[in-house]
């Protein structure tokens, strides 16, 4: 904190920069992707408009990467970086604009903040578990589901508890498998060697420190028998990818083939390299995340057991500061709390899933859980947000 | 312990200079929030190891303090007073490790979502600090400057999109000698206006040839202490127990001694180097990244009148472990990242120094180096302009100011 250095913020208030942001991000998108402006009032219930029960839907959730701002991504001089969000996926969405995070700006206690819909206090760099259940927990303990239904796919050894609480009520026995890829890789290749070493970089946050693991995390021999692949199988096709973010969604497209789970939630991390404060390899981050996230939307399509019945949801779990804020230094960082590190975006699209309209109304990054509820039909009893009526 | 609890002999650790400043404020500090006192504070214990437009700006902040009446006081810092703080951080050490509790208070903010509510106390009282203590203005107008793309023959995209709307860009300029021109203005400068600090290169490489006048900061100079803070980070790190935030708080206690700096050195300029690199996020591996934090903490800091900053090659991205490697073999760098990195850089060296007192005389030049293209802003300078016009960039600066 620089006590005499924020000063230099511009007057407007908080709520006035996040409804800027909002406004402009509509305008963005209305005059570059040609969605509309959507209405709260639906014509009738999730249900009755894709004929689809709720017990048969699928949903998968993308953490848009470590957070990215409009500058480089949906203002004018930012959409060259992200051409498939722009042409392939935004215009098939319903698009959130103003998607508030309140909570604390470090990305597991942000992402575990987003996975219970409470904002979470714990420490950002410990190995711990949510203190209040999360989305996993509430879908398989009322829904009775199996384990194997409800995935994590997490791009840092930090991330391994993020899939069980330690709710008294919940926790053990009811979370979701939490897969981390690196682990995994370092795991088949025995430590990683220099054929693999640019896909095991680790928290951004913290790039000196990679904490020991310890918890549910994913067990090599599981490799063969829940994924289908065998170790040589796994280390020939690492060795084609760049980045730990592909090496997720590898993961993942195997995970929905093999388990083809209800609930997959999947972590992208590769722009949080923007705490080492090189603009061009954030830039890369964004591209390759844009990428990524029209390669997972491809599968859902493809995969009979997602065609149809599956919706995506992808958001970032914060942004970055802004520019403006003489506290940070811009791209860099997400330490200001300022309202543009605060306010990002959502984007659902999928089944049951109004195409190609704008909503600029405010709302919370717990607000996610409340919704999953509602489509999924649990009840998120214990999360702090709301459910989003413009998608149910 | 609170504030009111203060006493002279407690500041018995600071340097000579800070004990000297703070004693004649004590009773001052003892009416201050604890909320507010150690950020104060923090300040108050690097003093000696301050520039001089820092130390300026330190002592005009205590004498108000020391003015203003109780009644004033409460008004000014109402919104640190209500700031509710635990009972550990009233327990903590704060007069002598004032870093350390702010960074604990920082933690508990968040925590406790009053991350706000002092982000808005901060921000009202350094309005009317501001007010009543105005930063001074500078005795001529300030020059900037940054020289971008070292080692690339071509590009493809445009350059300077961040500033163009902000002056005039020129495609006909002559490279021939342009970084010696540059540094001989800069040094002329420095001749004109002989301040401390005042006038600065900062190199992402290796400096070139230039006046001792100028302060100088180099990556390249900086290999050794780069090497020593590396082998200390991977001995930290090994260490059991050891966490990103213990991590953090070891590096910030780190000493240029401690690095291998000599202690007949320059103790502020050298300890404003180590603490580019042990609080810097990115600085230790990427040279891109330390030119473009260390101009951003020389504007901030040092204020200075002149600032040459030129960007080098930085190394390409592997992983954390080997760019922070002791490994003698030549990097494989990355010449195309490192122009856009430095574009971006460019963008923010502006951006800090409008922060400035007389930014609206300042003026500043972006050279893609070895080429025929800049952009430069400046007050006689229309802005969003264009032109072909071959001109050296000696007659750009001439045209900026």
């Amino acid at each position: 904190m620089h006590r005499a250095r924020q000063a230099d913020t511009k007057a407007s208030t908080p709520q006035e920069v996040t409804r800027h942001l909002a406004w402009t991000r509509r305008e963005f998108l209305r005059n570059v992707a040609g969605i509309a402006l959507g209405s709260s009032l639906l014509p009738s219930s999730l249900l009755a408009r894709t004929g689809i029960p709720s017990s048969k839907r699928k949903v998968v959730v993308i953490t848009f990467g470590g957070g990215a701002r409009d500058q480089e991504t949906f203002a004018p001089e930012g959409q060259e970086n992200i051409p498939h969000l722009m042409r392939e996926l935004i215009p098939q969405s319903a698009f959130f604009t103003q998607v508030v995070n309140r909570g604390i700006l470090g990305h597991y206690v942000a992402t575990a903040s987003l996975a219970t819909g409470v904002y979470e206090t714990i420490n950002n760099f410990a190995s711990l578990p949510p203190e209040h259940p999360t989305v996993f927990e509430y879908f398989r303990k009322d829904l009775k589901r199996l384990a194997s239904d409800a995935w994590v796919v997490a791009p840092s050894n930090g991330f391994n508890r993020i899939g069980e609480s330690s709710h008294r009520s919940y926790g053990p026995g009811f979370g979701a498998k939490v897969i981390l890829p690196k682990h995994l890789l370092t795991a088949a290749t025995s430590g990683g060697g220099p054929d693999y070493e640019h896909l095991l970089r680790d928290n951004y946050e913290t790039p000196f420190y990679t904490p020991e693991l310890g918890g549910g995390e994913f067990e090599l021999q599981q490799l063969g028998m829940m994924l289908k692949l065998s170790v040589d199988d796994f280390k020939a096709h690492a060795l084609t990818l760049s980045s730990p973010d592909e090496l997720s969604v590898y993961i993942v497209r195997q995970l929905m083939r093999q388990q083809a789970p209800s609930l997959l939630w999947i972590t992208m991390h590769d722009i949080d390299i923007a705490h080492a404060g090189a603009y061009s390899l954030y830039i890369d981050g964004i591209r390759r995340t844009d990428r990524l996230c029209a390669d997972v939307w491809k599968t859902i399509q493809s995969e009979p057991e997602y065609a149809g019945k599956t919706t995506l949801f992808i958001l970032p779990d914060f942004g970055r500061d802004s520019d403006d804020d003489s506290g940070g230094n811009g791209f860099q960082h997400h330490r200001t709390g300022d309202a543009l590190s605060r306010t990002t975006w959502m984007m659902a699209l999928g089944v049951g899933v109004k195409e190609g309209v704008v909503f600029d109304r405010p709302t919370e990054s717990t607000d996610l859980v409340p919704t999953l509820g509602s489509m999924l039909g649990f009840s998120a009893a214990l999360a702090q947000g709301k459910p989003i009526p413009e998608l149910l | 312990m609170l504030p009111s609890d203060l006493k002279p002999e407690q500041f018995n650790g600071y340097p000579s200079e800070a004990r000297k400043l703070v004693i004649g404020y004590v009773a001052a500090l003892q009416r201050l929030p604890l909320s507010f006192l150690p950020s104060l504070l923090r300040e108050v214990i690097e003093y000696d190891f301050k520039f001089p437009a820092e130390r300026r700006a330190l002592e005009k902040e205590l004498a108000n303090l020391n003015s203003l009446s109780s009644k004033q006081i409460k008004d000014w810092l109402q919104g640190f007073a209500h700031i509710r703080l635990s009972s550990q951080l009233e327990n903590f050490d704060w007069v002598n490790a004032p870093s350390q509790f702010v960074e604990q208070l920082s933690s508990h903010l968040w925590t406790t979502h009053q991350l706000d509510a002092f982000r808005t106390a901060a921000l009202a009282y350094a309005d009317r600090l501001r007010a009543v203590a105005p930063p001074e203005p500078p005795p001529a107008p300030r020059l900037g400057v940054t020289v971008i793309g070292q080692g690339v023959a071509a590009h493809d995209e445009p350059l300077f999109r961040k500033l163009r709307a902000q002056g005039a860009y020129f495609s006909g300029v002559k490279p021939e000698n342009g970084l010696d021109l540059l540094l001989n203005v800069v040094a002329a400068r420095a001749k004109a206006h002989p301040l401390p600090y005042a006038h600065w290169y900062i190199d992402g490489g290796q400096a070139a040839l230039h006046d001792p006048a100028l302060t100088c900061v180099s990556y390249h100079a900086l290999e050794p202490v780069r090497a020593a803070l590396s082998a200390k980070i991977r001995a930290e790190i090994q260490r059991p127990g050891m966490g990103p935030e213990a991590l953090r708080t070891h590096l910030a206690r780190l000493r240029p001694t401690d690095l291998g700096l000599a202690k007949a050195g320059d103790a502020v300029l050298d300890r404003f180097q180590v603490k580019m690199l042990t609080e810097g996020s990115g600085t230790q591996i990427f040279s891109t990244t330390f030119a473009q934090w260390t101009a951003r903490e020389a504007l901030r800091r040092a204020q200075p009148l002149t600032l040459l900053v030129r960007f080098a090659p930085r190394q390409r991205q592997k992983p954390m472990n080997e760019m922070l490697s002791a490994s003698r073999e030549v990097a494989d760098l990355d010449p195309l990242g490192s122009l856009i990195d430095a574009d971006m850089g460019a963008y923010y060296n502006w951006l800090n120094l409008q922060r400035l007192t007389g930014a609206e005389q300042s003026s500043f030049l972006v050279w893609f180096e070895g080429h025929n293209e800049a952009i430069a802003i400046g007050p006689s300078l229309p802005r969003g302009t264009e032109s072909n016009a071959a001109a050296g960039l000696d007659q750009l600066l001439s045209w900026a100011s």
